[in-house]
C-alpha cells in the first residue's frame, strides 16, 4: 500500500518519520548530527573507549559444549552480552547515544524502559555523563521489574510510572514521546530498540552492531568460518539488528529471529508482530503492528517485559519481506524452560527475552549436523527475571 | 462541502469583524448517538467549523484530557468508520466545515482511497493528521486531492523559515499553528515570541492561519486570536462538553466574536 521510497530512512517501504511536526526539526537536527559524528574518528574513538574500559566490551564468544551435547545437533556458541556492564547489550546503545546527546549540547535525556535493562543501561550512562534522566516505564513492568527501578533511582534517575493502557513497553514510549515533544529543546531522547521514527532505528543499529562485528571476528578465529545460523531474540529488534547487520551479506548465514509467542500465536496472547501483525504506523515507523481491523493498536503479552512490545523495528520487517532472516516464535513456556536448560547445563541464568533465543537454537540445532555451527545473541543475564521465573514455576525450583 | 469552503468560512467570519472559532471534540465521547446534538449545537451558537477528533489507542500528540476523552470513546466502541458513517447521516443539517482529526494508522486500515470518498459523501472537507508530517504526506496527497478534501497542515514553534515556507506552501484550508512545544492540553501561559511568530506566519500563508493546543479561558481566546485568524479549542471544550457545561462553551465562542474593527 506504501510506495517504495528511496529516501534514507526507509528500508523496502518501511520505516518513516510519521511523528508531529513539533519533533521533526529535533529528528532533523539529530540526524545532522549523528551523520558528521558517525564519520568522525574522533567520536567513534570515544565510543570504543567507554566500550571498553567502562562496558566491558569485548564480550566472549563461548562454546556452549554441554548445551551443544543436550541439543544433540549442530555446535552452539553464545555471544556473551550478558557480560556486558549492566547485564545486557542495552548499553552499547545508551553510550553511543548519551555521547551524541553530549556533542549535540542537550544535558537531558529521557527514555522509555520495558524489562528496565534499557532504563538501567540510560540511567548508568546519565550518571557517567552528569546528564539529567527521566524514566518512563509502564504500571506493570515496574511490578514486574521493581529491582530495576530501585537501581535506576539509585543511579540518580526519576522514574515515572505510565499507567495508561496496559501499562507496558508500548504506553511508556507514547508517554516518553510525549515528554519529548514538550521539553525538545534542550531533551535528548534516547529510544531503547530499533524503532520509532528515522533516524533511530539506523542509531540504533549501528550503535549495537558491534555485536555482530565482534563476533563474525571471533568465530572466524575460532572456526574459521562463519556460522550456518546467528539466533537472537527479537523485541523491538535491537540486540538482533546488532547480530545480524553485519552478516546481511553473507548469504550462506541463516539469520533467525525470535519473537514471543507468549501463551501461543493462537490464544492471541502473544507479542510476535510478524507472525500475528499488519502493516501499519506506530511509533513513527512504518512496521508490522499488531492491530485490529480498525487499526487500533492491540497489547502485546509475554512474560518477559522487553519483548513485550506489539510492533517489530523496520529493518527486521523488509529482511522479513525479502526473505533474508526468517521469524519465528518461542512461548513462554519454552522460554522457561530454556532458561533452565541453560542455568543446569552451563551455568548460565539467561535473561527471560534471551531465554526465547536460546530454545529456538536448541531445536534448530537438533536438526542440523554436528559439523554445523549456530551462534545465538545471549543478549542479557537473568538476575532481573528471577522471581518472574520462581512465581511461573510455583516456587518450585523444578 | 467542498475544501475551498473551509477558507472561505474563516475569511467570511473575520470579514464580520469576528476571529475564527475551531472546537475540538472527541467523537464519541458520551456515545456516538449524541455526536448529531453536539454539532448541530456548536453549529447554533455560531462556530466557523468544526474539528472532529477520531480515538485512538495510543494519541502521542494529546494530553491527558483527550486522551481520556478518546478512552471514554473506545470503550463504547466508537472506531473512524462508524464516526464517518454517523456524520453522513445528518450531514444534510450541517452548515459549517467538519475536518477530522485522525492519527494514520486507522486511516491505512481503512484504505486510504476508499477512507477520501466516505469522507466527501460523508459532506466531511478537512483532515488533520498530526503524525503525518510534510516529509511523508505523499502516503495521502492523491487521494486526498481527487476527494476534494484539504489536508490541514500544522506548523509549530520549532518549524525552520525554510520548512514553513514548504509546509505553508501545500497548505489547504488554513494552517494549524501550534502554539507550544507539546500536546495538547490546558496551559496556564505562553512563550513570548508567540505573536512574532503568528505574525511570520501569516505573512508567509496563502490561506488564514489558526491557532491552537493549549487555549483554554476566553482570555486566551482573545489574546492568541488577536494575533491569528481565529483559534482551535481543544481541551477546554471537551472538558466543558463533557461535563455538560454548555454556558462555558457559549462564553468560549462569544470571546472571539467582534474583535476585528469592520470599515
Ligand atoms: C536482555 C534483553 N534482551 C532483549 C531485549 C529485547 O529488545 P531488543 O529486541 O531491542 O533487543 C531486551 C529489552 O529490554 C532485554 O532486556
Amino acid at each position: 500500500m506504501v510506495k517504495e521510497q528511496t529516501r534514507s530512512g526507509r528500508y523496502g517501504k518501511f520505516g518513516g518519520q510519521y511523528v508531529p511536526e513539533t519533533l521533526m526539526t529535533a529528528l532533523i537536527e539529530l540526524e545532522k548530527a549523528y551523520d558528521l559524528a558517525i564519520e568522525n574518528p574522533e567520536f567513534l574513538a570515544e565510543v570504543a573507549y567507554y566500550l571498553k574500559d567502562f562496558v566491558g566490551r569485548e564480550t566472549p564468544l563461548y562454546f556452549a559444549e554441554r548445551l551443544t551435547k543436550h541439543a544433540g545437533g549442530a555446535k552452539i556458541y553464545l555471544k556473551r552480552e550478558d557480560l556486558n556492564h549492566t547485564g545486557a547489550h542495552k548499553i552499547n546503545n545508551t553510550v553511543g547515544q548519551a555521547l551524541l546527546a553530549v556533542r549535540m549540547g542537550k544535558k537531558k535525556i529521557v527514555a522509555e524502559t520495558g524489562a528496565g535493562q534499557h532504563g538501567v543501561a540510560t540511567a548508568t550512562v546519565c550518571a557517567l555523563f552528569g546528564l539529567e534522566c527521566t524514566i518512563f516505564m509502564g504500571k506493570e513492568d515496574i511490578r514486574r521489574q521493581e529491582l530495576n527501578v530501585f537501581r535506576m533511582e539509585l543511579l540518580g534517575a526519576t522514574v515515572k510510572s505510565v499507567d495508561k493502557g496496559a501499562g507496558t513497553l508500548k504506553d511508556a514510549v507514547n508517554e516518553a514521546l510525549r515528554y519529548w515533544v514538550t521539553n525538545v529543546e534542550d531533551t535528548h531522547y534516547i529510544l531503547g530498540s530499533a524503532l520509532g521514527p528515522h533516524p533511530f532505528p539506523e542509531i540504533v543499529r549501528d550503535f549495537q552492531r558491534v555485536i555482530g562485528d565482534e563476533t563474525k571476528a571471533q568465530i572466524l578465529e575460532k572456526e574459521g568460518r562463519l556460522p550456518d545460523a546467528v539466533v537472537a531474540c527479537v523485541g523491538g529488534g535491537s540486540n538482533s539488528i546488532g547480530m545480524f547487520y553485519p552478516f546481511v551479506e553473507d548469504e550462506n548465514v541463516k539469520l533467525f529471529g525470535v519473537e514471543a509467542a507468549g501463551s501461543g500465536i493462537a490464544t492471541g496472547l502473544h507479542s510476535a508482530a510478524v507472525a500475528g501483525g499488519k502493516e501499519g504506523v506506530l511509533h513513527g515507523a512504518y512496521m508490522y503492528v499488531l492491530q485490529d481491523e480498525d487499526g487500533l493498536i492491540q497489547e502485546a503479552h509475554s512474560i518477559s517485559a522487553g519483548l513485550d512490545y506489539p510492533a517489530i523495528g523496520p529493518e527486521h520487517c523488509h529482511l522479513h519481506e525479502s526473505g533474508r532472516a526468517a521469524y519465528t516464535s518461542i512461548t513462554d513456556e519454552g522460554a522457561l524452560e530454556a532458561l533452565q536448560l541453560l542455568s543446569q547445563t552451563e551455568g548460565i541464568i539467561p535473561a527471560l527475552e534471551s531465554s526465547h533465543a536460546v530454545q529456538y537454537a536448541v531445536e534448530l540445532a537438533a536438526d542440523m549436523s554436528k559439523e554445523e555451527i549456530i551462534v545465538v545473541c545471549l543478549s542479557g543475564r537473568g538476575d532481573k527475571d528471577v522471581e518472574t521465573v520462581k512465581a511461573a514455576l510455583g516456587g518450585d525450583k523444578s | 462541502m467542498t475544501k475551498k469552503q473551509i477558507t472561505e468560512a474563516i475569511q467570511a467570519c473575520n470579514r464580520r469583524g469576528d476571529k475564527a472559532f475551531v472546537p475540538y471534540i472527541m467523537a464519541g465521547d458520551g456515545g456516538i448517538e449524541k455526536l448529531r446534538e453536539t454539532i448541530l449545537f456548536l453549529q447554533k451558537i455560531g462556530v466557523t467549523a468544526i474539528e472532529l477528533g477520531i480515538p485512538f489507542s495510543d494519541p502521542v500528540a494529546d494530553g491527558p484530557i483527550i486522551q481520556e476523552a478518546g478512552e471514554r470513546a473506545l470503550a463504547k466502541g466508537v472506531t473512524l468508520r462508524l464516526v464517518v458513517e454517523t456524520v453522513a447521516s445528518f450531514k444534510d443539517e450541517v452548515k459549517v466545515p467538519i475536518i477530522l482529526m485522525t492519527y494514520l494508522n486507522p486511516i491505512i486500515q481503512y484504505g486510504i482511497e476508499e477512507f477520501a470518498d466516505d469522507c466527501r459523501n460523508s459532506g466531511i472537507s478537512g483532515l488533520i493528521i498530526p503524525d503525518l508530517p510534510y516529509e511523508e504526506v505523499d502516503l495521502v496527497r492523491d487521494a486526498l486531492t481527487n476527494a476534494d478534501i484539504a489536508l490541514i497542515p500544522l506548523v509549530s514553534l520549532t518549524s525552520p523559515p525554510e520548512r514553513i515556507e514548504k509546509i505553508t506552501a501545500a497548505g489547504e484550508g488554513f494552517i494549524y499553528a501550534v502554539t507550544v512545544n507539546g500536546i495538547t492540553g490546558v496551559r496556564d501561559g505562553f512563550e513570548g515570541q508567540l505573536e512574532e511568530h503568528l505574525q511570520k506566519l501569516k505573512a508567509v500563508s496563502s490561506v488564514p492561519v489558526l491557532a491552537g493546543f493549549g487555549i483554554s479561558t476566553t482570555e486566551q481566546v482573545e489574546l492568541i486570536g488577536s494575533f491569528a485568524d481565529g483559534v482551535i479549542v481543544g481541551s477546554a471544550i471537551v472538558t466543558a462538553l463533557h461535563d455538560g457545561d454548555l454556558k462555558t462553551v457559549e462564553k468560549l465562542v462569544n470571546a472571539s466574536k467582534n474583535k476585528i474593527p469592520t470599515i
